[in-house]
């Protein structure tokens, strides 16, 4: 725990730092008038791959849960993209998205909190409606 | 001299405010992750935060299949805030607020909300640890929700509304 808290500080101080925790530095770079927020996105995806690359195959196991060093790598299916495209039309509407939001919130702006109440509402809505089709769907495979 | 003063002339067009607080602040970010990582085993992202806070409020077996990741999340989101204040304490000297409208913030947050969870991953799950890990479903996932964020920027822009 206290390592993950060391990691978040790192994490939320470099969110800062970068501006991505201001929504106006994110739109500006979506309406191509500072494309300096790739740089973000790549020191950061660098030193993850340098690392996810290495690390299983320096290090044993993670030292505090034992578990082995995995890249992180998810199925891919028509979600990723319809999901994607949401989020795109969420990213690009406050030019925020959720770690910034955090990092929005510690540097001062309580106006932020409006874009996490929202994200904490459409986190919800998608877990009921997809809690009820799996409902239904295991019910289905029931009545057959 | 006019040909040797060009790169620098695009350069400052293309990055008005430098670089070098960007990349900074990505290497951070980055170190931030790696540390997380190289402790634990975990790749963190900060959109599964939201559905595992909920499992503490809600009974929904979509929520409470992050029980048990739950808890560290919440020190990590901390984390997050934490070590962002000590950037407005140390550097900005101060709160500094938001001018883009409430209503922007509320109706992106809820798509926001949506589409990360639906797509299994945000900027620093597919972003970060995805791309880092050189994983196709996050590049692709990246490349479609940065896309479609332009555009809608774009057209937000075109539409008259700012911030």
């Amino acid at each position: 725990m206290p390592l993950i808290l060391v990691g978040g500080l790192v994490f939320g101080f470099g969110l800062a730092y970068s501006q991505m925790a201001r929504p106006e530095v994110v739109l500006d770079f979506l309406q191509f008038e500072d494309f300096g927020l790739v740089f973000v996105m790549f020191g950061g995806a660098a030193v993850t791959g340098v690392t996810f690359f290495l690390a299983p195959r320096l290090l044993g196991r993670a030292p505090l849960t034992g578990d082995t060093f995995e890249r992180r790598l998810k199925s891919f299916d028509r979600s990723v993209l319809v999901g994607g495209a949401i989020f795109g039309v969420g990213w690009g509407l406050s030019g925020i998205c959720p770690g910034a939001a955090y990092a929005s919130l510690g540097i001062g702006n309580v106006t932020i909190l409006w874009a996490l109440a929202g994200m904490f509402i459409g986190a919800y809505l998608q877990g009921y409606w997809r809690t009820r089709s799996e409902t239904r769907e295991t019910a289905a495979t029931g009545a057959d | 001299m006019v040909i040797e003063a060009l790169p620098l002339q695009v350069t400052a067009e293309l990055f008005p405010n430098g670089i070098s607080r960007y990349a900074v602040g990505g290497l951070l970010v980055g170190l931030g992750t790696v540390v997380v990582y190289l402790s634990t085993g975990i790749s963190a992202g900060a959109s599964t935060f939201l559905e595992s806070t909920l499992s503490y409020v809600s009974d929904r077996s979509r929520f409470q299949q992050y029980v048990s990741s739950r808890d560290w999340r919440v020190v990590f989101t901390l984390g997050i805030i934490l070590g962002a204040a000590v950037y407005a304490v140390v550097y900005q000297g101060g709160a500094w607020t938001t001018d883009v409208q409430p209503w922007r913030l509320l109706l992106g947050g809820l798509f926001v909300g949506i589409g990360t969870r639906v797509g299994k991953g945000c900027t620093s799950g597919h972003g970060v640890c995805g791309v880092g890990s050189a994983s196709k479903t996050s590049i692709i996932g990246v490349l479609t929700f940065l896309a479609v964020a332009i555009i809608t920027a774009q057209l937000i822009s075109a539409l008259g509304v700012s911030p």
